[in-house]
C-alpha cells in the first residue's frame, strides 16, 4: 500500500508557501465575454483542474452544484475563507447529505488555496465557466512545493 | 397460493430450461422467471433480456394509458433500478438510506412493511456516482437488500425482518455497496463499487440460507485471488497461464486496482454459468499505472458453485479513459452467420456492441453501436485487441494537458442502465448517452478512503450536435442501428420491450415514453414527477397488466446536466442550445404505475 509521506505538518508548510503563489487574475469584466478575459495564474488553473478532480463529483462543473451538493459559486457569496476552509478540512454532515472530511488528503490540501481562489474568482462573477483559458506553464516554485506536499 | 399458481407452468418452463442441480432452494426461481405476471428479477429474466411476453398494453391502445397509482418513496437523490413483483406484492428499494417497501397489491399499494437499515450517513460521501442502489432481489421467501455500507441482509419477504447479514466490504477504505444481488442455485452473489477509491474489485457468493461466505473472486492478483486456473481458464481461447491478474502492473498497483463489479450479473442454468463484467483500472491516470492492468474492463464467466474463471475477455485493456466493463451481458440464442450460436451480448462503455459464444469466450463481433466513437477505430476479432486513435491517448498526451474531443465521454456510450432484448423483432433497445469529453489526467497520491481519481474531464455533445441522448434500436446480427430517437439529455433508464409491439423508456427530463417496437414512433408520454433514471418493468395483478417506473432524478448523468454540461469556452456552436436539466425536473423518489383502462 501506498502510505502518505507526508503529516499534517508538512501540508501545512507546503500550505504556506502554495498561500505565497496563490491570487488569481481579478478582471472586472463580465463573464459573459470569455474570450477577451486575460491570461489566469497558473494558481486560478490549478484550482480549476483540482476542483474538477476531487469536488465537482458532488458540486457539479464550474462550482455550479449538482444534485447531490450546493453550488459554491453561490455559497461563497455568504461564506468567507475560514468557514470555507474549516468545511473543507473538517466537513460536515445531516441526514441527507454530507460532506467529507478532507483535512487530510493532500489531493484537495496541497491545492486548498487555488481552489479556493479559483471558486471565489467564479463566485465573484471574475472568470467564466468552462477551463480558464491560456494557462501560463506550471511555475518551478509550484512544482516544488507540490512534490514536497503530494509525495508522488 | 403461490404454490398453485407457478404449479401449472412448471411443465411447460421445464421444457425450456433443465436445473442444474436438483436441490437449489430458488429452482423456483428457474420457473418464476417465465412468468410474465411477476417481475422477479431485476433484469426480468436469468438472460437479462428485460422483455415481457404481456400484450394487454399494445402498439394499438397505449395511447389510451393513464396512472393507475403512484407512490412516495420520501428519498431524494438518484432512484436506479426497478421494483419487484412476487405474487400479490411490490418490493420498492430507494437510495440511501436503502429503505425497502412492501405494497401490498391486493390493497392498493397499502404497506405492508418497510425496512429501514441503520448506516452510518459519512458512506454518503465515498458514493462517487450519487447514493444509488439498483434493486433487491427475491427467493425462497426472503429479500435481499445490498446496502451503501457494502452489508448485504436478507429479509423475510412477508414480515420485513431480518434472518441474517453479511458484511461484504469497508467503507473506510471506499468500498460500498450499489449494485442489485443476484441470485442463483443457492447464492446470492454481490458485486461492488468504489473504483474512484482505488478499491479491489471482486464478485462475492454467499449461501441464500445463512448468509455465510462461500467464494469471493478478485479482478487482480494472484490466481489463488481471481479464482483462475492458468491451464483450464481461457482468454480468446487460449489458456491465461499461472498468475494472469499480477500480469500487465507494475509492482504492488494490483493492490489498487479498482476492477470494481458494480453491474449487472446473468446466469446461464444449462451450463451453471454467470456472467459480469469488471471497471476501471485504480486510479484514472494512466501515466500512473503502466501495463495492461488485467483483468480490468473484462468480461467474466464463471462457473457458479465454485466461482472458477471459465473464461476471460479484456475489452480496454491500459484503460485511459474511463470506460468501465460493467455493463450488463445479454444472453441469447441465435443464428450468427448461418450457425445456431448461445450468444452473449454486451454494450460496452466504450462504445462497442460486442458479441460473443457464451461457451467458448470466442470473440464473434464489435461494432460501434454510437458513429461518435473515435477513441478506437474498429475491434481486431482476432487478437480482440481495440485499434486505438493516437491523438485520442490521454497518456501520449500526458499529464496536465487535455486530449480534446474524446468520444464517448467517461459516461461511456451507454452506462449501467441495462438494455431490453425482444425475441419478436429480434432487436435490441439501447438506452445511450452521447457525450464527449476533454480529459486531463493529473498526478494523483493514493490516500485509503479518500478519491484516487487524478483526472479532470469536461463533457459536452459531440461537435455540431446539441442531444446528450440516444435511444436506439439495433440488429445485433447485422451490427447495425435500425432507428434511433434522439434525446436532449443522456438516456439513464433501462427500457422494456413487451409482446405488445411497445418499448418503454424513461428520461431524465422525467418522461415514460411508450414506443413502436418497429419503427421507434411515440405513441405515449408523460411526465412524471422526477427525472427517470430507473428500469421499467410490467406485471400483471386481477388479470389486468400494469407498467410501473422509480422517478427520482440524480446518478452519474445528473450531477453534470444538473447545471448544464457545456462551459461556454467550448466553441461547439451550441451555446445555450440546450440548458441544465435543472431547467426541467427536480428530485424526489415517486413510483408510478401505469394501466390501460378498461
Amino acid at each position: 500500500m501506498i502510505k502518505m509521506k507526508s503529516g499534517r505538518r508538512m501540508l501545512a508548510a507546503a500550505l504556506t508557501c502554495l498561500a505565497a503563489t496563490a491570487g488569481y487574475s481579478q478582471t472586472t469584466e463580465p463573464a459573459a465575454a470569455p474570450a477577451a478575459a486575460a491570461p489566469v495564474s497558473w494558481s486560478t488553473f490549478s484550482g480549476w483542474k483540482r476542483y474538477h478532480g476531487n469536488c465537482a463529483t458532488c458540486h457539479g462543473p464550474d462550482g455550479m452544484g449538482g444534485t447531490f451538493a450546493p453550488s459554491l459559486v453561490n455559497s461563497l457569496k455568504a461564506i468567507d475563507q475560514d468557514k470555507f476552509m474549516d468545511t473543507v478540512v473538517n466537513g460536515k454532515a445531516n441526514a441527507q447529505l454530507a460532506m467529507p472530511s478532507f483535512g487530510a488528503d493532500p489531493n484537495v490540501m496541497c491545492y486548498i488555496e487555488d481552489i479556493y481562489g479559483y471558486l471565489k474568482a467564479r463566485s465573484d462573477g471574475a472568470l467564466p465557466r468552462g477551463r480558464p483559458a491560456n494557462p501560463p506553464a506550471k511555475p518551478k516554485d509550484f512544482a516544488d512545493a507540490e512534490a514536497a506536499c503530494m509525495g508522488v | 397460493m403461490m404454490k398453485l399458481r407457478y404449479a401449472g407452468l412448471l411443465c411447460a418452463s421445464a421444457m425450456l430450461l433443465a436445473p442444474v442441480s436438483s436441490a437449489s432452494a430458488n429452482d423456483e426461481l428457474l420457473t418464476m422467471q417465465t412468468d410474465a405476471s411477476q417481475w422477479v428479477m431485476p433484469l426480468g429474466n436469468y438472460s437479462s433480456t428485460r422483455f415481457s411476453t404481456l400484450k394487454q398494453i399494445n402498439r394499438d391502445n397505449v395511447k389510451n394509458m393513464r396512472v393507475a397509482w403512484s407512490f412516495s418513496t420520501g428519498v431524494l437523490r438518484g432512484h436506479e433500478g426497478g421494483p419487484l413483483v412476487i405474487g400479490n406484492m411490490m418490493y420498492v428499494h430507494t437510495p440511501f438510506p436503502n429503505k425497502v417497501f412492501a405494497l401490498d397489491l391486493s390493497k392498493d399499494g397499502a404497506i405492508a412493511w418497510t425496512y429501514e437499515p441503520r448506516q452510518d450517513n459519512k458512506v454518503i460521501a465515498i458514493m462517487c456516482c450519487d447514493t444509488v442502489n439498483r434493486g433487491v432481489a427475491y427467493a425462497a421467501g426472503k429479500i435481499f437488500l445490498h446496502q451503501s455500507d457494502t452489508t448485504l441482509v436478507a429479509l423475510d419477504a412477508k414480515t420485513g425482518k431480518v434472518a441474517w447479514s453479511a458484511v461484504d466490504g469497508d467503507p473506510n477504505v471506499g468500498e460500498t455497496g450499489t449494485s442489485a444481488p443476484t441470485i442463483a442455485g443457492n447464492l446470492v452473489l454481490i458485486g461492488n463499487s468504489g473504483g474512484e477509491f482505488g478499491v479491489r474489485g471482486h464478485m462475492t457468493a454467499y449461501d441464500i440460507a445463512t448468509g455465510k461466505q462461500v467464494w469471493r473472486a478478485y479482478s487482480q492478483g494472484p490466481d489463488s485471488d481471481t479464482l483462475m486456473d492458468p491451464k483450464k481458464t481461457t482468454v480468446l481461447g487460449k489458456a491465461v497461464g499461472k498468475d494472469s491478474g499480477l500480469a500487465g502492473w507494475k509492482g504492488d498497483q494490483w493492490k489498487l486496482g479498482g476492477g470494481t463489479t458494480w453491474g449487472w450479473t446473468s446466469f446461464d442454468p444449462t451450463t451453471n454459468t454467470i456472467f459480469y463484467g469488471s471497471g476501471n483500472p485504480g486510479t484514472w491516470n494512466p501515466a500512473q499505472r503502466p501495463g495492461d492492468n488485467r483483468w480490468s474492463m473484462t468480461i467474466w464467466a464463471r462457473d457458479l458453485t465454485t466461482g472458477k474463471a471459465k473464461w476471460v475477455y479484456q475489452m480496454t485493456p491500459h484503460d485511459e479513459w474511463d470506460y468501465d466493463g460493467i455493463n450488463e451481458m445479454v444472453l441469447v440464442d441465435r443464428q450468427w452467420k448461418g450457425k445456431d450460436r448461445k450468444l452473449l451480448v454486451h454494450f460496452d462503455r466504450n462504445g462497442f456492441a460486442y458479441v460473443m459464444d457464451r461457451m467458448s469466450g470466442e470473440l464473434l463481433g464489435a461494432e460501434k453501436f454510437d458513429p461518435a466513437v473515435n477513441w478506437a477505430s474498429s475491434v481486431d476479432l482476432k487478437t480482440g485487441l481495440p485499434v486505438r486513435v493516437p491523438e485520442m491517448s490521454t497518456e501520449k498526451t500526458g499529464e496536465d494537458i487535455p486530449t480534446k474531443g474524446i468520444c464517448p465521454a467517461a459516461l461511456g456510450s451507454k452506462d449501467q442502465q441495462p438494455v431490453s432484448y425482444s425475441p419478436d423483432t429480434g432487436l435490441f433497445y439501447i438506452p445511450g448517452n452521447h457525450v464527449c469529453m476533454d480529459y486531463e489526467p493529473t498526478k494523483v497520491a493514493y490516500v485509503a478512503g479518500s478519491p484516487y481519481v487524478g483526472a479532470t474531464l469536461l463533457m459536452y455533445p459531440p461537435k455540431g450536435e446539441t442531444n446528450l441522448g440516444r435511444f436506439v434500436a439495433w440488429d445485433p446480427v447485422a451490427q447495425k442501428s435500425v432507428w434511433e430517437i434522439k434525446e436532449q439529455f443522456s438516456v439513464w433508464s433501462g427500457p422494456l420491450a413487451t409482446s405488445g409491439g411497445v418499448v418503454f423508456y424513461g428520461t431524465m427530463e422525467g418522461y415514460l415514453k411508450a414506443v413502436d417496437a418497429k419503427t421507434g414512433e411515440v405513441l405515449y408520454r408523460f411526465k412524471t414527477p422526477s427525472g427517470i433514471i430507473g428500469n421499467i418493468n410490467t406485471y400483471t395483478f386481477g388479470g389486468k397488466q400494469y407498467v410501473a417506473v422509480l422517478s427520482g432524478v440524480g446518478g452519474w448523468a445528473a450531477i453534470g446536466m444538473a447545471a448544464g454540461l457545456s462551459g461556454d469556452t467550448d466553441g461547439l456552436g451550441a451555446v445555450g442550445a440546450y440548458r441544465g436539466l435543472s431547467d426541467y425536473t427536480n428530485l424526489g423518489g415517486t413510483l408510478t404505475v401505469f394501466e390501460v383502462p378498461g
